[in-house]
């Protein structure tokens, strides 16, 4: 054991320790806590059930005060730990409270009440994952409508997007035409018009071409992202012309040439843009929100923000709402996290 | 050619499942070949150019350059109607309405009190926010840039919340800062009592620009720890040699190296903080109050979400960010201009 701590604490250049090693680690460290601990901490939270989610001091685990059906008694009566007046403790279940006593019957000699001040009671708890906190948003909410709704969003505007990007990238990177650097400082100029100064002219445009609750509302205005277009074109620099010049001596199209060279070519550029543009479409909010007004064409985004917003907030089912809508992004981090670092500092661009 | 040779050869043998798939896109990739051909042959290379480039630019043109323009004037229209058609000129009133004050500093003494709450709000947040993130993230970029175990590893822990919806953010904290929340059960255990944060201004105001925080700086460490990574490392070696303090090495090397990209990192920040709404949206809804209202909020509200929309004011509101939007957009195209004739130069 204490080998293997030498060992992660060992300074490769085999030196002492210096004040920045040990800021270092206790930066990383309380990181670690920071970054993670309110994700872990929610989904902890998503599995209690809603009198385990009001209790404070909270537990990390979700408990519940065990049950046990009693004869005589309709309902099932919580359990507890009293300290009876001789010293002794026992299981009993709870008949009922009146101020600071609580009668109090032995499951297995229902007939006979013990007063127990409340005081000198605790209850007698077990771990339960409150799943229906799950299951039901799916059975009884529209959850499943907005899930699909943000699947669908997600999906075609990425292929709509990847389609449109490449072929853009394609004509400003391969042919020589007048006004290629105009359109190419066009589309970066946009970078400068982001949704937020733009959202009342482009609402009214969306609803003059019938798109107002319309998912395709969402996905259209979304597609033609100058980033995308960047990295792609940047991408096919890189592609020497003479693979192009040698498939046109074969008599190919240059639609041919697009779709059988540049793309497959392209690919890694393609794969770094379609995890970007899940992300972003699988998390935007403000567009969604502005252009679906009716329930049955939220996305999960819109939905949660809705159902939170609400007074009586469902905290049980939006947590585990929440921590659904998390599941594609996490699964990205594990999996592509690499991608997208190289990508962002490749760029500069999100 | 090899490359080509291999397509083509794959494309005749190739059946595995993946084939199989694609055969349909294959198939329409093909019928859609025959009339390209033809617009080839009419048009030449320009032609297929303009072709390639048309659908991206139809849409950017419909959704991004149309909007651009048509915002002018609406912010020189009134009335609560949606389409530019039916609504009346009104010259600049929209304009002379936001700047409507007798005192600026005071934002009770305007037409549009909420407007100037918001530009208040947004000044704090931005000076606030800009500062603390760049120092956050220089200092956890500077730690990743060390001789680290696992370095990847603790790369991804700061970058894990940059992924996260801005609604998922947004919940997150929320749920941490209620009455039951772990925050107060951090300070139950030594001795507070448990404390409403949202419920306050000054906390709830400060609770946006820390979510803000912990949301993006992964972002904008990577982008830092790129620039100190192009620091040539016999710099280092050197000071190393001459027994040099970590704190000097720290102002005389990294700091003035990294300088052209701590400067386009700040006003990277700088325009995301200036259009701060989604996180802070689901977090507080711009309240108590108005003390977290910021002016994308304002906008959104003014045209779409208020009793009596007025598109016009919330297209003179957004004109206005927008012209803040194109200085910083224009001071970073010329810093990263500069940043990149430099690394040319080295």
């Amino acid at each position: 054991m204490s080998r293997a701590i030498e060992f992660v604490f060992r300074r490769r250049s085999g030196k002492g320790w210096h004040w920045t090693d040990i800021v270092t680690w206790v930066w990383l460290i309380v990181g670690l806590f920071v970054m993670f601990g309110p994700a872990v901490w929610l989904t902890a939270s998503s599995f209690k059930s809603p009198a385990a989610l009001a209790e404070f001091p909270p537990t990390i685990l979700p408990y519940v005060t065990q049950k046990v059906t009693v004869d005589g008694y309709d309902k099932p009566l919580d359990l507890y730990t009293a300290t009876l007046e001789d010293g002794s403790t026992a299981t009993l279940a709870e008949v009922r409270r009146i101020g600071t006593v609580s009668q109090m019957v032995d499951p297995a000699k229902p007939a006979e009440i013990v007063k127990v001040n409340i005081a000198k009671r605790t209850p007698v708890r077990q771990m339960s994952f409150a799943t229906d906190n799950y299951t039901e948003p799916f059975t009884h909410f529209d959850f499943v409508r907005y899930l699909w709704n943000s699947v669908f969003v997600t999906v075609t505007a990425t292929l709509i997007t990847l389609v449109v990007n490449s072929m853009a990238a394609f004509a400003l990177s391969k042919y020589e035409f007048r006004g290629r650097t105009f359109a190419m400082l066009l589309i970066l100029a946009t970078l400068m018009v982001p949704l937020s100064v733009i959202m009342v002219p482009l609402y009214s445009i969306v609803s003059a071409l019938g798109l107002f609750n319309n998912l395709w509302g969402v996905i259209l205005p979304t597609v033609a992202t100058p980033t995308g277009v960047f990295i792609l074109r940047q991408y096919m620099l890189t592609i020497p012309d003479e693979l192009l010049d040698a498939a046109r001596m074969d008599k190919a199209s240059e639609w041919q040439i697009y779709w059988r060279i540049i793309l497959p070519l392209t690919a890694p550029a393609l794969a770094v843009l379609a995890i970007f543009s899940v992300v972003w479409r699988w998390n935007d909010f403000l567009w969604p929100l502005i252009v679906l007004s009716r329930k049955e064409l939220y996305t999960l985004q819109v939905g949660l923000s809705i159902y939170s917003g609400e007074l009586n907030v469902q905290w049980h089912f939006i947590l585990a709402m929440t921590v659904v809508t998390m599941i594609p992004v996490v699964l990205v981090f594990l999996f592509l996290q690499r991608f997208i670092t190289t990508g962002i500092a490749g760029t500069g661009l999100k | 050619m090899a490359e080509i040779s291999r397509q083509t050869r794959q494309s005749h043998t190739g059946q595995s499942l993946g084939e199989t798939a694609m055969m349909p896109v294959r198939f329409a990739m093909g019928i859609i070949d025959a009339p390209l051909r033809w617009v080839q042959k009419k048009f030449g290379l320009g032609g297929m150019a303009a072709f390639f480039l048309l659908p991206n630019m139809l849409i950017f043109g419909i959704f991004v350059l149309l909007p651009f323009f048509i915002n002018f004037a609406y912010s020189m229209t009134g009335g609560t109607a949606l389409f530019l058609s039916d609504r009346t000129f009104v010259g600049a009133d929209q304009y002379s309405r936001l700047f409507d004050c007798s005192n600026y500093t005071n934002p009770n003494t305007c037409a549009e009190d909420t407007f100037w709450t918001a530009v208040g709000n947004t000044g704090w947040f931005v000076i606030l926010q800009v500062t603390l993130m760049i120092g956050f993230s220089l200092v956890t970029a500077l730690i990743l840039n060390r001789d680290l175990m696992a370095r990847s590893f603790w790369r991804a822990v700061f970058f894990f919340p940059v992924l996260l919806s801005p609604v998922v953010v947004g919940l997150i904290w929320k749920w941490i800062l209620q009455r039951q929340g772990l925050l107060n059960f951090g300070l139950y255990g030594f001795g507070f009592d448990p404390h409403v944060w949202l419920n306050d201004r000054n906390w709830a105001f400060a609770a946006t620009v820390g979510v803000s925080i912990w949301a993006h700086m992964g972002f904008y460490t990577l982008i830092i720890l790129a620039g100190l990574q192009a620091i040539p490392k016999d710099l280092y070696e050197a000071a190393e040699m001459d027994g040099t303090r970590a704190m000097r090495v720290f102002t005389r090397i990294t700091l003035p190296l990294l300088m052209p990209n701590l400067l386009v990192v700040i006003v990277l920040v700088l325009i995301r903080a200036v259009q701060i709404f989604d996180e802070v949206y689901v977090l507080t809804g711009g309240g108590p109050g108005t003390s977290t209202l910021f002016v994308t909020q304002y906008i959104y509200e003014t045209g779409f979400a208020a009793q009596l929309r007025n598109p016009g004011l919330a297209a003179a509101a957004s004109i206005l960010m927008g012209l803040v939007l194109v200085v910083l957009t224009l001071v970073q195209l010329g810093l990263s201009r500069s940043r990149d004739k430099k690394g040319a130069r080295k």
